[in-house]
């Protein structure tokens, strides 16, 4: 009676767990299945027409979007990690106002990739903040063009900025919370032993800061591969990217299989990325 | 005395640098949220005009034009999937952030490994193949097919917060109710639920604005049933800037209101899932 009491309770956590990870499983097992099936055997047939359009088709723009998305992600980054960094140093240190002021810098997280687009479009097109400060102030005669085609480039740069804006508070709140970590007993033992300010980052504080720094730029490099609402919203194809040329040729085109190719070559990018991020972390990952 | 006066100088300099510093991030952070919530409503003579920088009259027919072309219904569509989100991913991710929290069985680790390895996977990629299945089980452009596809990217974010919630919640006082006659059920519903109530619903919060805020599975998986995000994308893109600005403001309000309430969790919250 009792025994078979206890064989039940064994099983309690895994029943408790079951569901969730059963659902995990399908919605994300069965779809990648699904999109490789929908890429390569279009008709029930093993075919490479998918593959070729990508390549060859005039309605394809995937060299562009794919040299796009990474330029994107190694311009956006490293400025992104860099202001974090000071950002982060700065609200480690207690002055009047730090919260407000620390509520209002992660304001951000909660915004999405399209109202971040709008917002910074508000800022920027010919009629805009922006352009009519300058004016005001003097400094242009005539508006700067943010927005065309034969404007890319300060597309280019409006998603850059629009990125900074929305995105950089995720590396700064991983950033900040792996700073506050750290005991500042280490801090005041290397004060007593006469470090100056410099020598307590270099051999304090950054080597204890390297694992949120590694997880903050992988978890930005996922999300950046992803990039799309922005983009769509600022640029539309003017600057084609991987998840742009998805929903294209899935919405507009309805080319199936082409979007499910990218939805796979996202994902395998991701995986690749998320593989080397277990691999040098594991023991961070499993203390959450 | 020198060396004294250096050092108040000094302290005056970093003092001086740490406010600039501050003010400078805050400005960069607020400017475009201020400026983004004038110009939804800026008269539009005041938008034209190249001396007025900041508009002095201000109307509503931006927002009212933007409900009236369909965004009323794109509101109520978004708000659906997004409680039909937080219903469907609670009863499954409670559960087992439950377990995550307050038991040791074998495998463990690498479950959660598992699991919260999953928060780094590319969710938009399923919505493509989801379309196929969709259409053979009749869910296709259905608000319930967008809340099941939204379940499936804040599902192992709900497991990870919630069980450090539960984690948060002292074992003991669950232990004192056992003894004083609970069964666990009970010491779960009296005990340790009122006590986690608070992050749980600070929880469905974050859960909701992940589903308001998501537009990629969104405008595949929906074609009339479109949410907010989906609708904005499909014809901002045409309309006049006026309805982007109504655009941009819609969108933020309910997550600005949303940080107000939870402001005491956000960076916690933020810091549990990123980690």
């Amino acid at each position: 009676m009792s025994k078979s009491r206890r064989d039940f309770e064994r099983y309690i956590p895994y029943l408790l767990i079951l569901p969730a990870l059963s659902y995990l499983i399908f919605f994300i097992g069965y779809p990648l299945i699904q999109a490789l099936y929908l890429a390569l055997f279009p008709d029930g047939r093993f075919s490479m027409e998918n593959i070729d359009y990508l390549f060859t088709s005039p309605f394809s723009r995937f060299e562009e979007a794919f040299a796009n998305t990474i330029l994107l992600v190694i311009t956006i980054i490293p400025i992104q990690v860099a202001i974090a960094i000071g950002l982060a140093m700065l609200f480690n240190m207690k002055f009047p106002g730090r919260n407000t002021a620390l509520y209002m810098v992660v304001l951000p997280l909660t915004i999405s990739d399209v109202a971040a687009g709008l917002i910074w479009y508000s800022l920027l097109s010919s009629n805009g903040f922006f352009n009519k400060l300058l004016i005001n102030l003097g400094l242009i005669s005539e508006p700067i063009q943010f927005f065309g085609y034969q404007f890319r480039h300060m597309e280019f740069l409006a998603i850059v900025l629009t990125e900074l804006w929305r995105a950089t508070a995720i590396v700064f709140v991983i950033l900040f919370a792996g700073l506050q970590m750290i005991s500042r007993e280490y801090i005041e033992a290397a004060e007593v032993f006469g470090a100056t300010v410099w020598q307590r980052i270099r051999y304090i504080v950054f080597p204890m800061l390297k694992p949120s720094l590694q997880a903050a730029l992988i978890i930005r490099t996922l999300f950046a591969f992803q990039i799309f609402g922005v983009v769509w919203i600022l640029a539309g194809r003017d600057i084609p990217v991987l998840a742009g040329e998805a929903y294209y040729e899935q919405v507009e085109l309805k080319h199936t299989g082409v979007a499910a190719i990218y939805a796979l070559i996202i994902a395998l990018i991701s995986i690749v990325i998320g593989y080397i991020y277990i691999k040098l972390f594991k023991a961070k990952y499993l203390e959450v | 005395m020198e060396m004294n006066d250096m050092s108040i100088v000094k302290y005056y300099l970093v003092k001086i640098l740490i406010a600039g510093g501050a003010t400078i991030a805050v400005l960069w952070i607020l400017t475009p949220f201020i400026i983004a919530i004038l110009y939804a409503f800026t008269n539009p003579a005041d938008y034209y005009s190249p001396n007025i920088v900041l508009p002095l009259r201000y109307t509503f027919e931006h927002v009212q034009k933007l409900l009236a072309l369909g965004a009323t219904k794109a509101i109520f569509n978004s708000v659906a999937v997004a409680l039909m989100t937080i219903g469907l991913s609670f009863i499954l991710g409670l559960p087992a952030g439950y377990a995550f929290a307050r038991y040791i069985f074998p495998g463990k680790d690498s479950l959660k490994l598992f699991i919260v390895s999953l928060r780094m996977f590319p969710i938009m990629v399923i919505a493509v193949p989801l379309v196929t299945l969709y259409i053979r089980l009749g869910l296709s452009d259905t608000l319930l097919g967008v809340a099941l596809a939204h379940t499936a990217m804040s599902l192992p974010f709900v497991i990870v917060i919630t069980s450090s919630i539960f984690a948060g919640v002292p074992k003991e006082l669950e232990e004192a109710a056992l003894i004083f006659g609970l069964d666990r059920k009970g010491a779960f519903l009296r005990i340790t639920m009122p006590l986690a109530l608070p992050g749980l619903a600070a929880a469905a919060i974050f859960t909701f604005i992940m589903s308001w805020n998501e537009v990629f599975i969104a405008s595949v998986l929906t074609l009339t049933n479109r949410t907010l995000p989906a609708f904005i994308l499909t014809s901002a893109m045409a309309a006049t800037d006026f309805i982007k600005f109504a655009a941009g403001f819609i969108m933020i309000l309910p997550a600005m209101i949303f940080v107000f309430i939870a402001r005491r969790y956000l960076i916690t919250m933020w810091g549990i899932t990123l980690r």
